[in-house]
């Protein structure tokens, strides 16, 4: 069978671009997913937060999710769970393996690449000492704790201040376990205020900015110590400022990367900013009819804008389809990241495949107060401008840019950003 | 003066709360004063959890009361959550504890399993 749209992770993302294809008159989409339900990471984040935009109301993962799925039965969309996709070829060949099926190959129209991020294991950080037990990602923790029932820690170190890790300060706390502190490396966390508030504040867990964890210890194979020390301007450990936790556990929340295995493998151009596809305006990728969305392209903090991004991206796909031709790729304006700026979304945008306005999605190098976000071409003519009361690297940002400022740009168009 | 960040939204924004007038400042919304006089009167945080249950493909079932509650008393509620087991199938907003611990708040499920 051929497929008009296949969606690759049934996550909010997947959900939302087959949803929004669907709505604009595809009818045979299929949905591919690894795991047993849909709904990706939301289902192990029973926390609340989320939606606030969207439907202006406070759901939990779980409810958050459930508002896509139960969408799904009134569609032709069609969702294989349990399935695993292998490879993706550029002739939209999709190359599956599951228990039920067996190998199989579907074919397609126009794919959506919805694969999320996983997060940064120890073996992508360095942390001195030995390899026991009891040191785990902090989604690793949340999965074995809210999807399994297996309560994995009793005295607990958290190294990053992401906000998956802040999360977990909270959640293992309500489940019984002592949370010692939170370690960020940074002078600054890169979790939502919110999170520092509600997460640590409100258990009295303190936060040590500027310090990392230097040492640990075991004993039996597990985690036994954990030692912290303060950190100079260069991130190096300044001897003497040791502190030393005895714990069993050690959770990591230093960060997530897009998963782009099949992408990279298929030849799909990948930006070395955020590790995900370079996108046009339509959310298409380097490869004609392949789409991507969600945090398969930029890591999100809010799945609102997942849902969001996705949207559009599943309306350019539909609009692929039905009218059977991608944009052209050679006219193109390539969006740089300047002053402060350390990238955007979508990073090539073509003017004639425009309507209305572009939301352009960026995120700041530093903390800055009171800024103006300049957006200027090659010539050094500024298009655009917009003030912010203050930006910070744990909170994406975005602009609307109308079609004349792709008109008028001559070459290239740069973001950046100053403190006014 | 209390100094706090609202936790209504993700924006967080920073709000100054004078504590004998209950006035409000640094808030961008309406919400954020409410949040603000409310944290210094009757704090009150959203719980959510999980309790067991039998009979679906997991074995934990994602909860949260359906109103906020006194933040002195979340860790109380948090402990209620081993006293039951719930068997699939349940649907979202079903309720798992009634009325826990005389607070007139109920948890509810937040999943369909
Ligand atoms: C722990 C955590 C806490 C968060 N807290 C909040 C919050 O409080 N508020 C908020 O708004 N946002 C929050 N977020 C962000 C938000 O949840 C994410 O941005 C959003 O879920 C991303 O959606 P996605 O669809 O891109 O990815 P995911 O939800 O990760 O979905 C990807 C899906 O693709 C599937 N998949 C991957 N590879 C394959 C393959 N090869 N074959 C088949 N299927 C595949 C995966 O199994 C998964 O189901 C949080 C994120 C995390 C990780
Ligand atoms: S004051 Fe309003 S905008 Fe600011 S964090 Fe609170 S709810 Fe959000």
């Amino acid at each position: 069978m051929n497929w008009e749209l296949i969606v690759i992770g049934a996550g909010p993302a997947g959900l939302a671009a087959a949803l929004a294809a669907y709505d604009k008159g595809l009818r045979k989409i299929a949905v591919i997913e690894r795991d047993r339900y849909a709904g990706g990471i939301l289902n192990q984040c029973i926390h609340n937060g989320f939606g606030l935009h969207r439907f202006k109301e406070e759901l939990t993962g779980p409810e958050y999710a459930l508002r896509f799925i139960d969408r799904l039965k009134d569609t032709t969309i069609e969702l294989i769970c349990d399935t695993m996709v292998l490879h993706i070829t550029a002739d939209r060949q999709v190359h599956t393996v599951s228990a039920e099926n067996g190998y199989q190959v579907y074919s397609a129209d126009s794919i959506f690449l919805a694969m999320g991020c996983r997060e940064r294991p120890r073996g992508a950080i360095s942390i001195p000492g030995d390899r026991p037990a009891g040191v785990f990602t902090a989604g690793t923790a949340q999965r074995y704790i809210n999807l399994e029932g297996y309560m994995c820690a009793r005295r607990v170190v958290i190294l990053g201040s992401g906000d998956i890790g802040l999360i977990m300060a909270r959640r293992l706390t309500l489940e019984g376990a002592k949370v010692l502190c939170c370690v960020e490396i940074m002078p600054h966390s890169s979790g939502l205020a919110r999170n520092i508030s509600q997460c640590l504040k409100d258990f009295d867990i303190p936060l040590y900015l500027n310090h990392t964890v230097t040492e640990v210890t075991s004993a039996n194979g597990r985690v036994s110590s954990v030692t912290v020390s303060e950190v100079d301007e260069n991130r190096a450990p300044i001897p003497g400022t040791q502190k030393v936790f005895d714990c069993d556990t050690l959770l990591l929340s230093v960060g997530l990367i897009p998963e782009n295995e099949l992408s990279r493998e298929a030849g799909i151009e990948i930006d070395p900013r955020t590790n995900g596809p370079v996108v046009y305006e339509n959310m298409e990728t380097s490869m004609p009819g392949v789409f991507a969305g969600g945090n398969v392209v930029h890591v999100h903090d809010l799945v609102d804008y997942v849902s969001e991004e996705s949207a559009r991206a599943g309306e350019g796909a539909a609009k692929y389809v039905l009218s059977g031709k991608t944009a052209s790729n050679e006219v193109f304006i390539p969006i740089t990241n300047g002053e402060n700026v350390s990238y955007t979304v979508p990073q090539r945008v073509r003017p004639a495949n425009v309507e209305g306005s572009i939301k352009l999605f960026f995120r700041v190098r530093n903390k800055l107060g009171a800024s103006v976000i300049k957006v200027s071409d090659t010539s050094g003519r500024q298009l655009a401008a917009f003030r912010r009361v203050s930006m910070s690297p744990g909170e994406m940002e975005n602009i609307f840019l109308p079609k004349d400022v792709f008109e008028k740009a001559l070459g290239s168009l740069c973001v950046s950003a100053s403190e006014a | 003066m209390a100094e706090m960040v609202c936790i209504v939204c993700p924006r967080g924004c920073r709000l100054t709360v004078d504590e004998a007038s209950g006035a409000v400042t640094g808030n961008s919304c309406p919400r954020g004063e409410a949040y603000g006089r409310s944290e210094i009167l009757d704090p009150r945080r959203v719980y959510t959890g999980t309790v067991r249950i039998n009979g679906a493909a997991l074995p934990r079932c994602p909860v949260k009361s359906s109103a906020p509650i006194k933040k002195p008393l979340i860790m109380d509620v948090s402990r209620q959550m081993d006293k039951v087991t719930l068997s699939s199938p349940v649907k979202r907003g079903d309720v798992a504890i009634k009325n826990v611990l005389g607070t007139g708040v109920d948890i509810i499920v937040t999943r369909d399993m």
